[in-house]
């Protein structure tokens, strides 16, 4: 069993088989270590409950399940209400993009005489080709994609770097966690915070866009309560294995908390590649990320004096703002749904403190 | 062979490991912090980067604040030349605009927690009522879409919808009204402002509300059921009485915010514009003007200051009575 290979290994598993009550130990941490990975990696979502002896997801599906018994006509008039309610909303919440994906696929001529509303007029994809045959459209999309991934890779690395060691009772937390918090609360204004990053020689860097929001606070915190809640077992295990202090963070923690990293990586993805005030302040245009494009183009055509832009030039811009907007939210509304799994679980599992 | 040198090892080792215990106990007795450091350095030393960030990136720019108190004239150091005292306090609580905007900011916010608040409440009730598990997962991953999307395409989306051609100026036509110009009379911002902001937050506002749903013991529904309690009553005396800390706490730090406008800035600065400032101008965009659009910075910086300030008050305020009465805070 033990073999050459690493001396620190063999001892330890030496010790291990030595001392019996150590070995169950860890095994036990093991056991549970499994545990945990099915309840919070697997399938389920929520915590589980035991009702007479049947095992129930959520109290929902208790609800549901009852529902099918009897129902009162009150009841069954809400149910009706309620789900072409919610097929209202639905609807409302879908609305805008629709509307943008029928003007980018319209004609001019039909969005000038008001006729599109929800589907295509003039069906055409002229407006897409224009837009992205332009080469500036291209490099801000480019631009956008780096900035999401350098952002995003350094994001995580640093958030999770604060968030583990802040999450272990440290002497020196009492101090660190206020000190940390406390930058929720209050900050340096919009002037200060300009007045500083110019003068550190960020402006016209693409470093100038990326730190001011490296690290989140909220998203420090929601890390920090993930990883309270993992079991001390595992670590503990680790700590007979010999593994150091970082050594069971990236080997045994983290590969625990795919839902939490999951969810970060979707949220800083999402912060960078919508952000374009940082960009405002300090890029210059070669480096425009697309959002800050889109800003120009949105507030540029119309906006102050709609009663001045002709008509014609109003739904030009119309045509290829509704483009250059549909092109933009696409990704985000491809990988969302995929990842959302896991950031409801993330924000539960944060947001709900013990 | 090699086994017998390995035993030998452990031996060794234990003996080691034994006389490092000795030693760890006399160290403990003499100086515990040191034993505390040797033992965690790790992981102090993976927050130094992030800790030094916080530094660099937060807490310096807090400094900067100082300008508000100090003349800052372009080039001068980030702190600014000389004192100037509460000379540009007195300028802005003096000045008509200041109070405008500061009027415009609460307004808008209480506006939009009047409707957000119960909105969110009943929506995430009646998700919770949805019997069909993949329909509620459908209208929950549509309704979060909105969080998801850049605060400009939100504003290009209200840009284009309430546009003179656009389709909320069709339906009024075709039902006979005249077309309006929404984005040009301020009277209508109020209500661009929280309809919007319903549309981009109604869904996402709902999580914390499912997640403490999902928590209530399926046992409580099933009693009250014995106890012949129709589905409206064991929302009404099961789901709602579970879920009131959430909803308090909710509330509470709400209103802890009601004199933000940095959350709103970004959209108010994209959808506003000089005709309608009567209503739509807020502390934040003014402060954005009066500092990168005027130059005015230690100006601009007293009027952030204080939003700040008042801010940090009432966030501590609510967070304090969030915990006291509820026993649980922000964080």
């Amino acid at each position: 069993m033990v073999k050459g290979g690493d001396n620190m290994k063999n001892i330890s598993d030496q010790e291990l088989l030595e001392k019996s009550e150590l070995h169950k130990k860890a095994a036990e941490s093991r056991e549970s270590a499994r545990r945990y990975q099915e309840k919070f990696i697997g399938k389920t979502m929520v915590p589980e409950f035991q009702a007479d002896g049947q095992k129930l997801k959520t109290a929902n599906e208790l609800v549901i399940r009852r529902s099918t018994k009897k129902e009162s006509v009150g009841y069954r008039v809400f149910v009706v209400f309620n789900n072409i309610l919610m097929l209202m909303i639905s609807l409302a919440t879908l609305y805008p993009f629709i509307y943008l994906v029928a003007q980018s696929f319209s004609s001019e001529a039909a969005i000038i005489q008001n006729k599109v509303s929800i589907i295509p007029v003039g069906f055409n994809i002229t407006t897409y080709i224009s837009v992205l045959s332009k080469g500036d459209f291209l490099n801000y999309y480019k631009n956008t994609i780096v900035y999401a991934i350098i952002g995003t890779v350094l994001s995580l690395i640093f958030t999770s770097c604060l968030a583990y060691p802040l999450s272990k009772p440290l002497k020196a937390n009492k101090f660190l966690t206020p000190f940390v918090i406390f930058t929720m609360y209050f900050g340096g204004g919009l002037i200060p915070n300009y007045v500083w990053i110019t003068r550190l020689g960020l402006k016209g860097s693409m470093w100038g866009f990326l730190l001011p929001m490296m690290i989140g606070t909220f998203y420090v915190l929601l890390m920090k309560s993930f990883f309270t809640n993992t079991p001390k077992e595992l670590e503990e295990a680790g700590e007979l294995d010999g593994l150091s202090k970082i050594g069971i963070f990236v080997r045994i923690v983290l590969p625990l908390s795919k839902p939490i990293v999951a969810t970060m990586t979707l949220f800083y993805a999402v912060l960078y590649w919508n952000h374009w005030f940082n960009a405002f302040l300090y890029l210059r245009k070669p480096q425009w990320p697309v959002a800050y494009y889109l800003k120009t183009i949105i507030t540029g055509a119309s906006s102050a004096e709609p009663g001045e832009v002709t008509a014609e030039k109003m739904q030009i811009a119309s045509n290829v703002k509704s483009c250059a907007m549909v092109l933009m939210v696409l990704p985000i509304i491809c990988v969302y749904p995929i990842v959302q799994r896991y950031y409801v679980q993330g924000m539960m599992l944060g947001g709900v403190k013990e | 062979m090699s086994e017998l040198t390995d035993k030998s090892a452990v031996r060794a080792s234990q003996k080691l490991a034994d006389a490092d215990k000795s030693k760890e106990i006399v160290v403990r007795r003499r100086n515990p912090l040191k034993k505390h450091i040797k033992l965690n350095w790790q992981l102090y030393a993976m927050m130094a980067i992030p800790l030094i960030y916080y530094v660099v990136f937060r807490y310096i720019p807090m400094a900067g604040n100082i300008i508000a108190f100090r003349r800052y004239r372009a080039g001068s150091s980030v702190l600014g030349d000389e004192w100037s005292g509460l000379k540009y306090f007195n300028q802005f609580i003096n000045q008509a605009s200041f109070r405008r905007v500061f009027k415009n900011t609460l307004w808008l916010n209480v506006s939009y927690l009047a409707f957000r608040f119960p909105m969110t409440l009943a929506f995430a009730l009646l998700l919770n009522e949805l019997r069909n598990i993949r329909w509620k997962k459908f209208v929950q991953t549509v309704s979060y879409l909105p969080h998801f999307i850049s605060v400009v395409l939100v504003a290009g989306m209200i840009r284009e919808l309430v546009s003179a051609s656009g389709p909320i100026n069709n339906l009024l036509e075709s039902l006979g009204m005249a077309r309006v110009l929404f984005l040009s009379e301020s009277k209508w911002f109020t209500t661009i402002f929280v309809t919007s902001g319903l549309w981009q937050s109604l869904g996402w506002g709902t999580i914390l509300y499912l997640a403490a749903m999902a928590n209530i013991n399926p046992n409580l529904y099933e009693a009250a059921e014995v106890d012949g309690a129709g589905h409206f009553r064991r929302v009404l005396h099961v789901t709602i009485p579970s879920i009131m800390p959430t909803i308090a706490t909710l509330l509470i730090l709400d209103f802890g915010s009601l004199v933000g406008s940095g959350a709103s800035f970004e959209k108010v600065y994209l959808i506003y514009n000089p005709m309608i400032y009567e209503k739509a101008d807020i502390i934040s965009t003014f402060v954005f003007r009066m500092g990168l659009g005027s130059g005015s910075y230690s100006y601009a910086t007293a009027i952030g200051l204080f939003e700040g300030v008042i801010n940090l008050v009432l966030l501590s305020v609510a967070n304090f009575t969030a915990k006291k009465v509820v026993g649980n805070g922000l964080w």
